[in-house]
């Protein structure tokens, strides 16, 4: 994973509530047996229309959505299954970071794994972001901040395991390696009791 | 030791490191269930790093979500919905060869939907932890197993160190006291839990259910309940394992034997939450006043009685979702008209609820416009189900009987709905397009969906359960 320290970028807004990982990609998609290429089907069925042509109803193909690699979204974003494919397809499709109020647990677990950072942010904050698309965001994950067009500085949590993995770029599996021994320690406890 | 909930004790038990300021705890996995959509890319990463995969003994894989429910044809071939749909099931069983794992592949007699097949064999047991790449693990915390869905990284995970790294959730109790009403089901109560905590009530928490209300549930009804614990946005699904667990299990073909079952059951006794011990909320629940329940928009939380009228959009958004399903606020549910029904999921595809579907269709027939699909859960539920007939009335009724997956629950395998087209589903997901692209979904009991059938609308099921039904579901 390549370290993922500072993102400045435009914000997007999809303002709707509980946008489920179906609504991110469809499941018909999930045939691939690989990660690659998912950006295509990323909101298949909102941002195409059923000749498929661009639905220009769908938020992210305003022009002015153009080029924004920050999704501002309503609050519960991601809920759903647990399908990597939703992070992978955002990704691809050119989405770096994910802010909301509220971040599906298993969503926002995957999306970190794979350098999307999900931010969740307060209601004032996001009510803000939600009614001002298009601004200029720029995220600081070291310092854990959001800073907004105006200078305005928010902070916002970030769990620190998931942080470090971020600025350095650390693969988890390669954390957990380090400790075989001591899995292979409880392993043996366990099955001596 | 302080007292502790049901939760604690098995998280304590998994804990091969615990949480620090700076690191997530390392969380031991008991048993880790494989299915063919989520784990491709994690056998991947192994081969990409030459690691073998760490315990194959603790490893169970089956086909169910990409695999056709319609038999092979003359040649052996089956009616796959895509080539990579069949390339997805021949990756898998490749990847179970290369690494060792059990595989309940087409050649099985034991093969079906993930959360299905795990309790049957008795692999899931009482104080496990349980992963799949699958939101619907929850399903196994009806055994008292801390279960939960993870992502295609984290299977990569399990099955290199048999670990996971995690950050402790919180608690939610949800307590359900008093009786179910006749011809109400496990599947009405979760509906209605899931109306009053919100599709995201529990973001953030492990919810142990219990209260007389649950201890009363039999182990499929409690599987349905933990199953949709994922869609009011928790971790996990917690009950407490009791003489009904114990029961259930004894004897299937991995739950332990002799002495090793005896000292087993001693053990899960002790697993269940210490008096006084505290949860982080709680939520009280009157099961009396559960009534048939049925969802009216596009989340699970949208749940609502099924003669209780829609309620009024607050928002936009709330209102492109009465919009999409044609749901209109101010009328109820009931009477709105079915175009498809579908009996299966790993919420209601075992025995139980397919008696409870074959109750309302014997000696009636599904409405002529209506296309009912009724798919089993597993293998062993359709042997069983067929053995006592079942699939005879469903037959005589006009609905299809089909061979177990997941089918209509997900629509990745070619089951699915037409765009616009209105499905009862006994499935647990009400997504825009969760069945099909435009297809609009109504959660509902397998009781609740065969009476739509019949009926060609919404449809009450108290209305066509028999006098006799009812009693013995009271008794
Ligand atoms: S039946 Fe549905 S919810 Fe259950 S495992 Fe299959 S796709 Fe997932």
């Amino acid at each position: 994973m390549n370290p993922v320290i500072r993102i400045h970028a435009r914000t997007a807004v999809l303002a709707d509530e509980n946008i489920d990982t179906d609504r991110i990609i469809p499941a018909r998609f999930l045939t691939t047996t690989t990660r690659e290429g998912l950006g295509k089907y990323c909101f298949n069925d909102w941002r195409y229309l059923p000749d498929g042509s661009d639905n220009a109803a769908f938020p992210l193909n305003q022009s002015e959505a153009k080029d924004c690699a920050i999704l501002v979204a309503g609050c519960n974003f991601g809920c759903g299954s647990s399908r990597e494919h939703a992070p992978w397809a955002l990704l691809d499709y050119g989405v770096r970071a994910v802010v909301s109020s509220e971040i599906a647990d298993i969503f926002r677990n995957n999306a970190l794994k794979n350098g999307l950072v999900a931010i969740v942010v307060g209601a004032d904050e996001h009510r803000w972001l939600l009614d001002n698309p298009g601004v200029d965001l720029s995220i600081d994950v070291r310092e854990q901040t959001l800073t907004l067009p105006g200078g305005n500085v928010f902070h916002f949590e970030l769990e620190p395991f998931a942080r470090h993995c971020l600025l350095e770029g650390v693969d988890q599996m390669g954390f957990l390696l380090q400790h075989a021994g001591a899995i292979t320690a409880f392993e043996q406890q366990r099955e001596a009791a | 030791m302080s007292p502790r909930t049901l939760f604690e004790k098995l998280w304590d038990a998994h804990l091969v490191a615990p949480e620090t300021a700076d690191t997530p705890a390392i969380l031991y996995v008991d048993l880790h269930l494989v299915h063919e959509v989520t784990s491709p890319q994690a056998f991947d990463a192994l081969r990409a790093r030459g690691l073998p995969l760490r315990r194959a003994d603790r490893t169970l894989a089956t086909l169910d979500h990409s695999t056709p429910t319609l038999p092979a044809n003359a040649e052996g071939e089956r009616p796959y919905a895509t080539p990579q749909a069949r390339a997805q099931v021949s990756k898998l069983e490749a990847n179970c060869r290369e690494f060792g794992v059990e595989l309940h592949g087409w050649d099985s007699s034991e093969r079906g939907i993930v959360h299905v097949i795990g309790p049957e064999l008795g692999a899931t047991q009482p104080g496990m932890t349980i992963v799949c790449g699958d939101s619907h693990t929850s399903t196994h915390g009806a055994f008292g197993a801390l279960a939960f869905g993870i992502g295609t990284t984290e299977v990569g995970h399990v099955m290199a160190t048999q670990c996971l790294l995690q950050r402790k959730p919180k608690t939610l109790a949800v307590h359900v006291e008093g009786r179910l009403p006749q011809g109400v089901g496990a599947k009405d109560l979760i509906l209605h839990v899931i109306g009053a905590i919100g599709v995201n009530g529990g973001t953030g928490h492990v919810i142990e259910y219990r209260g007389s209300a649950i201890e009363a549930l039999s182990m499929e009804e409690r599987m349905t309940v933990c199953n949709m614990s994922i869609e009011a946005g928790a971790r996990a699904g917690l009950i407490a394992p009791d003489e009904t667990t114990f029961a259930w299990l004894k004897g299937r073909p991995r739950a332990p034997q002799g002495e090793a079952w005896k000292r087993a059951v001693a053990h899960w006794r002790t697993l269940n939450t210490d008096d006084g011990a505290r949860y982080d909320r709680e939520v009280r629940i009157d099961a009396s006043r559960v009534r048939p329940t049925v969802t009216f928009g596009t989340h699970p939380g949208s749940a609502i009685a099924l003669d209780a009228p829609v309620p009024a959009a607050r928002d936009a958004v709330e209102q492109r979702a009465l919009d999409y399903m044609q749901s209109h606020a101010g009328q109820p549910m009931a009477g709105t008209k079915v175009d498809m029904v579908f009996v299966g999921s790993c919420t209601n595809s075992r025995l139980p609820d397919l008696r409870e579907a074959a109750d309302v269709l014997r000696g009636r027939h599904v409405a002529k416009h209506v296309r009912m699909l009724v798919v089993p859960g597993s293998e062993a539920v359709r042997r069983d189900a067929e053995a006592e007939g079942l699939h005879e009335v469903f037959r005589a009724a006009g609905a299809e009987w089909r061979l177990p997956g997941c089918s209509m629950c997900i629509a990745m395998n070619g089951d699915m709905a037409a765009p616009g087209q209105l499905v009862v589903s006994t499935s647990n997901r009400n997504f825009e397009g969760r069945q099909g692209k435009g297809a609009r979904t109504v959660l509902a009991s397998p009781a609740t969906a065969a009476a739509s059938a019949v009926a060609g609308h919404i449809a009450d099921p108290r209305d066509y359960l028999s006098m006799s039904v009812q009693e013995e579901q009271a008794a």
